[in-house]
C-alpha cells in the first residue's frame, strides 16, 4: 500500500466513526477481562440491538482505561450538540439495559464514576494516548488516531540518521529499568559492521505486580509494531522479533492478529509502503522465567537455548541474536518512537525532567484507593502518585513506603514521598525505575516480610549459572527467614548484610546483581524492624 | 593464513605483560605465573563466567570483572589480589561448600579436589553460612562410572566437554536457580543414555567427586585432563 492508501483508511475511519452519535466503549483488557467485561460487551450489543439502535449506536471493545480496580469499566460517549463522556465502573451484564436506555438522559447514578478524578486528571498520556479509545483488534482505529504516520514520515521523509538523531535529541531513555539513552542504542546498532541485524522488542514483564507492558500489547499493539519499524529502519535491520511471555495470552493474540493486519496493509514485510525497505517480525514466547527478560538470556532464549545469561561485553549491540548486531528495547520504549518522531524531539524533550524526559506508565498496586495503569510525566512526586492519582490509603491507615523496581528495586518511606520519579532520583534513594511496579505498603506490613517475599521470589527465579545469585540468594531468604521468625542473632544480620554486598558486586547479570536491593534499601530505613525482630539476648558465637 | 594478530601490552599485579589480543586476562595471568583462582574455567573449554572466582579489579573502576571471559586491552592495570577480592572469593568458596554435601573424609576424590585445594590455598578454615544439607541421589547406573549430585558445584565443565569436545551434549542443566542440577539425556539414568558415548571426559574435567570412575579408591581417583589443551590443540591444526 501507499502511504496515500493509509492515508484514506484513516479519513474513511473517522467518517464511520462519526455516523452515530452514540459509542459505547468497553474495556477489554486483561483485568476487565477478568471480570467478564466481553459478557458486559456482548449484553450491551443485543440491548442496542433489541432497541433497534444500531443506527444510533456502535458497542466496540477498547484497550485499557486505566482504573483496573473498578473494572469491568463502560465509557458512554455521545457526540451530538454537547458531547458528553460517561465512565460507568463495575459493570455487570444485568447493567446494560439501564445504561443503554440512559443514554441521552440523566446517567445511571450507582454505576458513574466520576470522571474529574485526579486519577484522571493528573495523568498525561503519551504511551497510553490510544488506550481506551481505540479497538486494539482492528487496524483501522489505530490509522484513524494517527497510527503509521511516524512511519510514513520516517521512511518518506526522513534517512536512519535523522530518525536516530530525533530519538537522540528526544532524549528518550530505556523503559525497561536501567535508563539507557535509546538514541545512543540505537546509533551503536546502526554503526555495528553486520551483514544481517536485527530488532528485539522485550515484552517479558515478570515483575511481581507490573502490567504496563500487558496493556500496552493489549491495547494498542500496532504503536508497539509501529516503534519497531522506524528503529529497525534506523538501524538497517530487516528481521525482528517481539518476546511476549506466554502467561499474557491475550497480549499475544491481539499482538498476532495487529502482526497479521500490518502485513495485509504491507507495512510489514518487504517495500514497506513502496520503499525498499524489508521488515519481517515474528513472536516468540517465553516460558516463564524471569530471567529471560534479562537481554542475553532472551536472547539465548529466542535462539533456542537454555535462558540463561552471559556476561556482556560483548554487549547485543555488536553481538546479539545469532551473533549479529540487535537492538534490544522494551515494549514502552518502542511506543515512544512514533509520537517522537510525529511531533518532534522537541516537544517530548519539554516534558519531564532535565535528564529524564517524557512520561512513565505505572502499574499502581497494592495497599491504594485507586489501583491500574497510570501515566505521568518524569519528575512527578511520589506523594502525587499515592495521595492524588492512587487516592490514598483505603480504611484510614498510614503510608509507610512504596516499593518501585519489583525484586529490583527497593522501598520508599515517607520521609522521601517528595522526590520526584526519574531515574536519577530513584537510585539515589536505593531504588529504580525499573519497568514501572509501584506498590503501595501501609503501616500493616513488616518490611522484613516484603524483603523476604522478593528474595523468595529471586531465589526461584535465579537461573543458577553463578555462585553468588544461585546459592547466595538462597542463603539470603533463608537468614530472613530466621528474622522474621526471630531466631536470628546479630551476627546474622551482620552476614546477611555481607551477603548483599556479595551478590550485588559479584553475580553474572542484572538479577543477581540488584537482588539484594529490597533487602538492602529496607535495611536503610526501615534497621529497626530488622533489630527489633532480633533474638533479645544474642549470644555470638561464631 | 593467521590473520593479524594485535598484540597488546597491560599491567597485572603491577607486572607489566604482554598478551595477544584474543586473550583472556585470565589466560595471560597463568602464562605468567600469576595465580587467579577458578573452578568452572578449563584451558580447552569455551569460558561461561559462572563460578565468579576469578573476579578482578582495575585500577580506576570499582566494577568487578571476570578474568576468564574478559579481553585484554592495551594500557589495563588489573589487579588479581587485594582484601576486597579475598574476601569476595572466601565467601564464594563458603556459599560453595555449603551448597551441597561436601564432606571430604569421605569422598573418592579427597587429595584430587580442585574445591578441596583451592580452599586451603586461599586459608578457608570454616564456613560461616549455614549447610543446606539438602538430599540428593547417587546415580550409579552407568558400567564404569557414577555421578554423585552431592559434590557438583555446577561448573558445566562437563555439560561442555560432552558438548565440544566429545559432541554427544549427553549433559545439560535442568531446573533453576538452587534447584538447578547436571542431567544426562532427558533426565534418564545415565547408564540408559542413548547418546552417552561413555568417553569418560566429563568425569575427567570434573573438579570435585562428583563424577568419578567405579572401583576407584580415592587415592587412586586423580584427574587427567592432560588430554584437553593437547585435543583443542590439534584440531585447530595448530603447531
Amino acid at each position: 500500500m501507499t502511504p496515500e492508501e493509509i492515508q484514506t483508511i484513516a479519513v474513511n475511519q473517522q467518517k464511520v466513526r462519526h455516523k452515530t452519535p452514540y459509542h459505547v466503549c468497553v474495556c477489554t483488557a486483561a483485568a476487565c477481562h477478568s471480570m467478564q467485561s466481553d459478557q458486559v460487551k456482548n449484553m450491551l450489543f443485543e440491548e442496542v440491538r433489541a432497541r433497534g439502535l444500531e443506527k444510533e449506536c456502535t458497542v466496540r471493545g477498547v484497550g485499557c482505561l486505566g482504573l483496573c480496580s473498578e473494572g469491568p469499566l463502560v465509557v458512554v460517549e455521545s457526540d451530538g450538540d454537547h458531547p458528553t463522556q460517561r465512565l460507568y465502573k463495575k459493570v455487570k451484564a444485568e447493567d446494560a439495559p439501564r445504561i443503554i436506555g440512559q443514554m441521552g438522559k440523566e446517567p445511571v447514578a450507582d454505576l458513574l464514576c466520576p470522571s474529574d478524578l485526579p486519577f484522571f486528571t493528573k495523568q498525561k498520556k503519551i504511551v497510553l494516548e490510544n488506550s481506551g479509545l481505540i479497538d486494539p483488534e482492528r487496524v483501522e482505529d489505530a490509522i484513524a488516531l494517527g497510527g503509521y504516520a511516524a512511519l510514513i514520515q520516517a521512511l518518506t521523509d526522513m534517512t536512519p540518521a535523522e530518525v536516530i538523531e530525533e530519538i537522540v535529541h528526544s532524549g528518550l531513555r530505556g523503559r525497561g529499568g536501567a535508563g539507557y539513552p535509546t538514541g545512543l542504542k540505537w546509533s551503536t546498532v546502526a554503526k555495528a559492521v553486520g551483514a544481517k541485524k536485527y530488532v528485539v522488542c522485550n515484552g517479558d514483564e515478570g515483575d511481581p505486580g507490573a502490567f504496563m507492558d500487558r496493556s500496552v500489547l493489549e491495547s494498542d499493539p500496532h504503536r508497539v509494531l509501529e516503534g519497531m519499524i522506524i528503529a529497525a529502519y534506523a538501524v538497517g535491520a530487516q528481521e525482528g522479533y517481539v518476546y511476549v511471555r506466554a502467561e499474557y495470552p491475550l497480549a499475544i493474540k491481539r499482538l498476532r492478529n495487529a502482526i497479521r493486519q500490518a502485513q495485509r496493509l504491507g507495512l510489514l514485510g518487504n517495500n514497506i509502503l513502496g520503499t525498499p525497505f524489508h521488515f519481517h517480525v515474528d513472536v516468540r514466547l517465553g516460558a516463564g522465567a524471569f530471567v529471560c527478560g534479562e537481554e542475553t538470556a532472551l536472547l539465548a532464549s529466542i535462539e533456542g537455548l537454555r535462558g540463561s545469561p552471559r556476561p556482556r561485553p560483548p554487549y547485543p549491540a555488536q553481538y546479539g541474536l545469532w551473533g549479529c548486531p540487535t537492538l534490544i528495547n522494551n515494549v514502552e520504549t518502542f511506543a515512544n518512537i512514533a509520537p517522537i518522531i510525529r511531533k518532534g524531539s522537541a516537544w517530548f524533550a519539554g516534558i519531564g525532567t532535565e535528564k529524564s524526559k517524557g512520561t512513565k506508565v505505572f502499574a499502581l498496586a497494592g495497599q491504594v484507593k485507586h489501583t491500574g495503569l497510570i501515566e505521568v510525566p518524569m519528575g512527578t512526586t511520589l506523594r502525587e502518585i499515592v495521595f492524588e492519582i492512587g487516592g490514598g490509603i483505603p480504611e484510614g491507615k498510614q503510608f509507610k513506603a512504596i516499593q518501585t523496581g519489583g525484586p529490583s528495586g527497593g522501598c520508599i518511606p515517607e520521609k522521601y514521598l517528595d522526590m520526584p520519579v526519574d531515574y536519577d532520583s530513584l537510585s539515589e534513594l536505593g531504588s529504580i525505575m525499573g519497568s514501572g511496579g509501584m506498590i503501595v505498603i501501609d503501616e500493616t506490613s513488616s518490611m522484613v516480610d516484603v524483603a523476604k517475599y522478593f528474595m523468595e521470589f529471586c531465589v526461584s527465579e535465579s537461573c543458577g549459572k553463578c555462585v553468588p545469585c544461585r546459592v547466595g540468594t538462597d542463603q539470603m531468604h533463608r537468614l530472613l527467614e530466621k528474622i522474621a521468625k526471630q531466631k536470628a542473632t546479630r551476627n546474622d544480620l551482620a552476614l546477611l548484610e555481607d551477603l548483599c554486598d556479595l551478590v550485588k558486586k559479584t553475580s553474572l547479570c542484572g538479577l543477581g546483581q540488584t537482588a539484594p536491593n529490597p533487602v538492602l534499601s529496607t535495611l536503610r530505613y526501615f534497621r529497626h524492624e530488622y533489630e527489633s525482630l532480633l533474638r533479645a539476648e544474642s549470644h555470638a558465637r561464631s | 593464513m593467521t590473520a593479524q594478530v594485535r598484540i597488546k601490552t597491560l599491567k597485572i599485579d603491577g607486572r607489566d605483560v604482554s598478551a595477544r589480543e584474543d586473550e583472556t586476562i585470565l589466560q595471560v595471568a597463568r602464562d605468567n605465573n600469576i595465580f587467579i583462582p577458578s573452578l568452572c574455567y578449563l584451558e580447552g573449554l569455551s569460558a561461561v563466567g559462572a563460578c565468579r572466582l576469578c573476579m578482578v579489579e582495575l585500577r580506576g573502576s570499582s566494577k568487578l570483572l571476570p578474568a576468564c571471559m574478559t579481553h585484554v586491552e592495551e594500557g589495563m592495570d588489573v589487579i588479581t589480589q587485594s582484601e576486597r577480592l579475598a574476601k569476595y572469593r572466601r565467601m564464594i568458596l563458603e556459599l560453595i561448600f555449603s551448597e551441597r554435601n561436601h564432606i571430604c573424609s569421605i569422598c573418592v576424590s579427597n587429595g584430587h579436589c580442585e574445591l578441596q585445594s583451592l580452599a586451603q590455598k586461599l586459608g578457608l578454615t570454616h564456613i560461616q553460612v549455614p549447610y543446606r544439607f539438602p538430599r540428593f541421589q547417587v546415580d550409579a547406573t552407568h558400567d564404569r562410572f557414577v555421578i554423585d549430585h552431592n559434590r557438583c558445584i555446577l561448573c558445566a565443565r562437563c555439560v561442555r566437554v560432552c558438548d565440544e569436545i566429545e559432541g554427544a551434549h549427553t549433559w545439560d542443566i535442568m531446573g533453576r536457580g538452587i534447584e538447578a542440577r547436571v542431567i544426562s539425556d532427558l533426565n534418564q539414568p545415565w547408564g540408559e543414555s542413548q547418546t552417552c558415548t561413555s568417553c569418560g571426559k566429563c568425569v575427567h574435567v570434573c573438579p570435585t567427586g562428583a563424577l568419578f570412575e567405579k572401583g576407584k579408591s580415592s587415592s587412586e581417583m586423580a584427574k587427567r585432563q592432560q588430554f584437553l589443551p593437547y585435543l583443542t590443540l590439534m584440531r585447530e591444526g595448530k603447531q
